[in-house]
């Protein structure tokens, strides 16, 4: 269970979690959504210490990470996955090998079971192909892919993805949404899933947290998150789940920032 | 210790005095830090020569640091023994002492010019790429990413490139040594009429064991200080682009200054 209690991280001068609190259940799939710049990712990093709160707690299995001795952080990092937001891959080593970077270094497996699980996880991200290439060889979505085999790569048992889906096809980005379910149901890995695509969370996630503006705007089950009468859940229920057809070009075309944009336009002009 | 880090404080400082005082814990956890970070990374030296992965990590830093940096040093090393020999040979033919010249060329560049050459040629060639290569990895995530994985960065990153300049600078500095008093030799032959033959046997004669192992000791010191405050200031690297050049620039200034103080500590304690 993670568990965030009044969190406020300050941030160049400015609160950017200002009073967090919402709890990501035990083997349970918990979404964080919202808009861009809300502190996902900063909510994200606390959980794994590398950032730590101006007040408030972050628990992780009953350990305070905040206030974690070194032992007790590295103890909650081993058995924690992290994919980065901009997969954080080391560019001197090929796709293969910052895979299996983590079981090299401090694991004692032989080659052979290492290698079998760096193929099995590549090949969950179906990656194989690019195994050998180095991440500046590859696409950005290939780069995020293979961030989250060496995410899945250790036996972890909680994992942590900064938007595992962005930049991909709608097809790969429903393989990975359903890998993140599989994981989660096959060996009860508690997942916490930053996304923007709130269709998929409704879809593969136990619990939706939405943050705005440093705050949590909104949190239930998807069936409460959907039914929610909070503005700001609307706004972005309605911006995603907008209808193909008239209706939704009707949408795009009164959305109030793309009037403003082309009134500024027109007026410079 | 955990490397990746957040800002120190997290609000406005609440006037001048505040601010001042800001500056000088800062000053003094980066102190701490780089000199945390450059102990750690001696201390795994032997891991680096003897373990395996480490030790293609270590000659991959060996090979970077010595090939980086060897065109650098040859046209540096050569031109200052030129510049010295000319002006020390124009002091010396006042008083008619040319066939001294080999001997003082090789002294002050056994001594001092050739380490200090050396060592700015490095933090310029090698420590700045250090820094920044690091610095790019800080502020991309992949030094966290490192940490979650629980791959020690200071081991796996730190410790191979600062021990591999600890151990290319002397030999660099040797070679540096041995062109300068090259070049040297070579000014005195065309323009002040020194036999070249005569000029290394000067130079030869004079040069005892003592100034050659000071000498290498500075360049190994030297090297520990540029491959200690290159990764320090990359590990630092604050968001963004900017970031990186900000800890790239600091890196060789911090290095050049330390190199001069600690060069000059060392002849002071030696002679
Ligand atoms: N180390 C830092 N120093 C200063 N400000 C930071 C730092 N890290 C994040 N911020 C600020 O915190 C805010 C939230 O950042 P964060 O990366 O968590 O956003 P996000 O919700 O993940 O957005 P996105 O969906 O675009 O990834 C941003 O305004 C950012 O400028
Ligand atoms: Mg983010």
């Amino acid at each position: 269970m993670i568990r965030f209690d009044n969190v406020v991280k300050k941030l160049g001068g400015r609160a950017v979690l200002d009073g967090v609190t919402f709890s990501a259940p035990r083997g349970g799939v918990t979404a964080i959504v919202g808009p861009s710049g809300t502190g996902k990712s900063v909510t994200l990093k606390h959980i794994v210490g590398l950032l730590t709160p101006t007040s408030g707690t972050v628990e992780v299995d009953g350990v305070d990470v905040g206030a974690a001795s070194g032992a007790e952080l590295a103890a909650v990092r081993a058995r924690t996955g992290y994919l980065f937001q901009g997969g954080a891959l080391l560019g001197w080593l090929t796709v293969a090998e910052n895979v299996e970077l983590p079981l090299r270094e401090c694991t004692r497996l032989g080659d052979g079971e290492i290698s079998g699980r760096v193929e099995a996880a590549l090949a969950a991200v179906e990656l194989s192909d690019a195994a050998d290439k180095f991440p500046a060889e590859i696409s950005g979505g290939m780069v995020k892919r293979a961030g989250l085999a060496r995410a899945i790569v250790r036996k972890s048992d909680i994992i942590l993805y900064d938007e595992p889906t962005s930049g991909l096809d709608p097809v790969t980005a429903l393989t990975i949404n359903a890998l993140v379910k599989r994981l989660n149901s096959r060996f009860g890995i508690t997942s916490v899933v930053v996304t923007h695509d709130l269709q998929q969370a409704l879809l593969f996630a136990d619990r939706i947290v939405m943050l705005k503006g440093g705050k949590v705007a909104a949190q239930g089950t998807p069936l409460e998150f959907i039914s929610s009468e909070s503005r700001d859940v609307k706004d972005f229920l309605e911006a995603q789940l907008v209808a193909p057809g008239p209706e939704g070009l009707a949408a795009i075309k009164n959305s109030a920032a793309a009037a403003r944009f082309e009134a500024e336009r027109n007026r410079n002009t | 210790m955990t490397l990746t880090r957040e800002p120190m404080f997290d609000d406005e400082p609440r006037g001048r005095l505040d601010s001042i005082g800001r500056r000088a814990a800062a000053f003094a956890a980066g102190v701490g830090r780089c000199a945390s970070v450059t102990a750690r990374s001696l201390a795994s030296m032997p891991a680096c020569a003897l373990s395996g992965r480490r030790r293609r990590a270590f000659a991959q830093q060996l090979y970077a640091t010595g090939v980086k940096s060897l065109p650098v040093i040859t046209v540096v090393g050569f031109f200052t023994g030129m510049i010295l020999g000319l002006q020390v040979g124009l002091a010396l033919a006042r008083f008619n002492q040319e066939n001294l010249l080999g001997a003082a060329v090789m002294i002050t560049l056994m001594r001092e010019m050739a380490p200090f050459v050396t060592g700015l040629c490095l933090s310029a060639c090698v420590g700045s790429a250090m820094a920044a290569e690091l610095g790019t990895m800080t502020v991309n995530d992949e030094i966290a990413a490192l940490e979650i994985m629980s791959v020690p960065p200071v081991k796996y990153l730190a410790a191979p490139r600062i021990c591999s300049l600890a151990v290319m600078a002397p030999l660099l500095s040797f070679y540096a040594c041995v062109l300068g008093v090259v070049g040297g030799g070579f000014v005195g032959a065309m323009q002040l009429n020194v036999d070249f033959r005569q000029y290394i046997s000067s130079a030869i004669a004079m040069a005892e064991v003592k100034d050659l192992a000071v000498g290498l000791l500075k360049a190994a010191l030297f090297g520990v200080i540029i491959g200690g405050v290159s990764c320090h200031q990359g590990f630092s690297a604050e968001l963004g682009a900017l970031g990186v050049g900000r800890a790239v620039q600091k890196s060789v200034i911090v290095s050049f200054l330390l190199i001069l103080v600690a060069g000059y500590m060392v002849t002071r304690l030696a002679y």
